[in-house]
């Protein structure tokens, strides 16, 4: 059977070094399947977070190759197995165990967006009418697993550590599924613009390329988004033109 | 917002344990962009040799002065200094707007500014300003761009229309098909932006109201997708449509009549 060797780090809080295993691999086989086969046969204390396998909890998100990915979604056939496979956590988040990283404060930001607020009824019995056309867009932003890769490979956050100015793509993502709800009524704008810190996205398009939902962040969520705060803050003539036009969102 | 307590590490310039050629892509757009920058800057600053029979190149379009019936405002007025061109009266606006897209900022930020060089590679600055403050908050007069972008599509729809006229008589040359091509492909471009996305519908949570503007909406999502596509497609186009009359109207290509 063939072998390949995994360089993963292990360590606690940020120390620590990149050790390598050699370990057989076969047809199939993802990056969890060979990370548990160490930890099986050669690395009893290697501590990785997972849990379905199945590339829908989001909790094995790590860096392949220094690429974030989820472990349960790389097959090693898509690897170049001729040299060490490389596996570390996450580097935007801090750092706890082997390949397990704290992303609590995601959790604590996403409390912060100003939460979904519908429009009154649209029925005297208290429901409201949707088309299917217009919650259709937003569907896309539902796929998220909170895997956190596209706030990983965000150099925001990533290289800058500005985690106290800006919420990341992830966050983006969820603001834009409330802020263009056909039902919600809210205001995000000012917001996204003075506490979220959405000029601070320069358009690199990583969040879009890791994405293992395949959303289209930056052109469906974030610039969106950006051209609404342009609406608001940037732009006199079309604020203008729509109090004339009376046009309702 | 809440703090991260435990500090981060801070990879170098460039590293990476990337195991793919990832620094193929930025050197390829810088490579690109350098050489269009380089091209169109020559060819603004020649000022001849941008007309040949019934076309124009789009880089001279509209020709704002020019001798007789052909310059909009007349003959170049006196107190324009001779080593003004043309051209550079007007590459401002359509290189304002490839400037301000939000395709190729994101992709000169990176081969440009190493901003980074590419996803999850370091970087060689510590400090980082986005676009939320000057100088790149000048950004968002992206839309006051796409504005004169469209009138600049009506423009070069018009030479489209004239290359298809030999002295009055009707006719097609491979010259009218490169600046037809050239303008389907700026069309393209230009109609897919993201700030047209937004005023024709994006800015709406709801548009079933409102079947036409629906339908246009969808049409620009569509181009809105292959938007790199289009907007690399373009450049290349531009530039060859200035090319191809700059070299019949020196004698070196022949302008080969299909019809």
């Amino acid at each position: 059977m063939a072998t390949a060797t995994f360089r993963i780090w292990r360590g606690e809080k940020g120390q620590g070094k990149f050790q390598d295993y050699t370990s057989e691999v076969s047809a199939g086989m993802v990056v969890l399947d060979a990370v548990h086969q160490i930890q099986a046969e050669q690395a009893g204390d290697l501590a990785v977070r997972w849990n379905c396998k199945a590339g829908k909890c989001g909790s094995c998100s790590a860096e392949i190759n220094r690429m974030p990915k989820l472990m349960c979604m790389t097959r090693l056939n898509t690897l170049p197995l001729e040299r060490p496979v490389t596996v570390e956590p996450m580097k935007a988040f801090p750092h706890m165990r082997d390949l397990v990283t704290d992303v609590s404060w995601n959790y604590g930001l996403k409390k912060r967006i100003p939460k979904f607020q519908p429009r009154q009824p649209d029925a005297s019995d208290g429901t409201w009418r949707i088309a299917q056309e217009d919650v259709e867009r937003v569907q896309e932003f539902r796929k998220c697993i909170e895997c956190f890769l596209c706030q990983d490979v965000c150099h925001v956050l990533r290289d800058h550590h500005m985690h106290e100015q800006f919420i990341g793509p992830r966050f983006l993502v969820y603001a834009a599924a409330l802020e263009m709800h056909p039902l919600d009524v809210g205001d995000r704008v000012e917001s996204l613009r003075k506490d979220f810190g959405i000029g601070l996205c320069n358009i690199t398009k990583c969040c879009t390329k890791v994405c293992p939902e395949n959303i289209t962040i930056t052109d469906n969520a974030i610039v969106p988004l950006k051209e609404r705060v342009v609406d608001r803050f940037f732009d006199p003539l079309s604020n203008l033109f729509r109090v004339f036009s009376n046009s309702k969102t | 917002m809440s703090q991260i307590d435990v500090p981060l590490s801070r990879g170098g310039f460039g590293q990476t344990q990337r195991a793919d050629n990832w620094w193929v892509q930025p050197l390829v757009v810088f490579l690109g962009l350098s050489a269009f920058i380089a091209y169109s800057t020559w060819a603004a600053l020649q000022g001849q040799h941008f007309r040949f029979g019934p076309y124009l190149s789009p880089f001279y379009s509209p020709e704002l002065f020019g001798p007789a019936h052909e310059g909009w405002f007349g003959p170049n007025p006196r107190w324009m200094p001779v080593w003004v061109t043309g051209a550079m009266l007007i590459l401002w606006a359509p290189g304002g707007f490839r400037v301000t897209c939000y395709y190729y900022r994101g992709a000169y930020y990176k081969a440009f500014w190493a901003d980074p060089p590419s996803c999850s590679v370091g970087e060689p600055r510590k400090t980082y300003l986005g676009e939320r403050s000057f100088p790149l908050i000048l950004q968002n007069v992206h839309r006051y761009f796409l504005y004169l972008a469209l009138v600049f599509l009506v423009i070069l729809a018009r030479d489209a229309w004239d290359a298809f006229w030999f002295d009055g008589r009707f006719g097609i040359g491979v010259g009218t098909l490169v600046l037809l091509t050239n303008l389907v492909l700026l069309s393209s471009y230009t109609l897919g932006c993201h700030s047209f996305r937004h005023l024709v519908g994006g800015f709406r949570d709801r548009l079933a109201g409102a079947p036409a503007r629906k339908r246009v909406y969808d049409c620009v999502s569509c181009l809105n997708q292959r938007h790199m596509l289009f907007a690399w497609c373009s450049l290349l186009s531009v530039a060859f449509s200035d090319l191809y009359v700059r070299m019949c109207s020196m004698g070196i290509w022949t302008d080969w009549r299909i019809v």
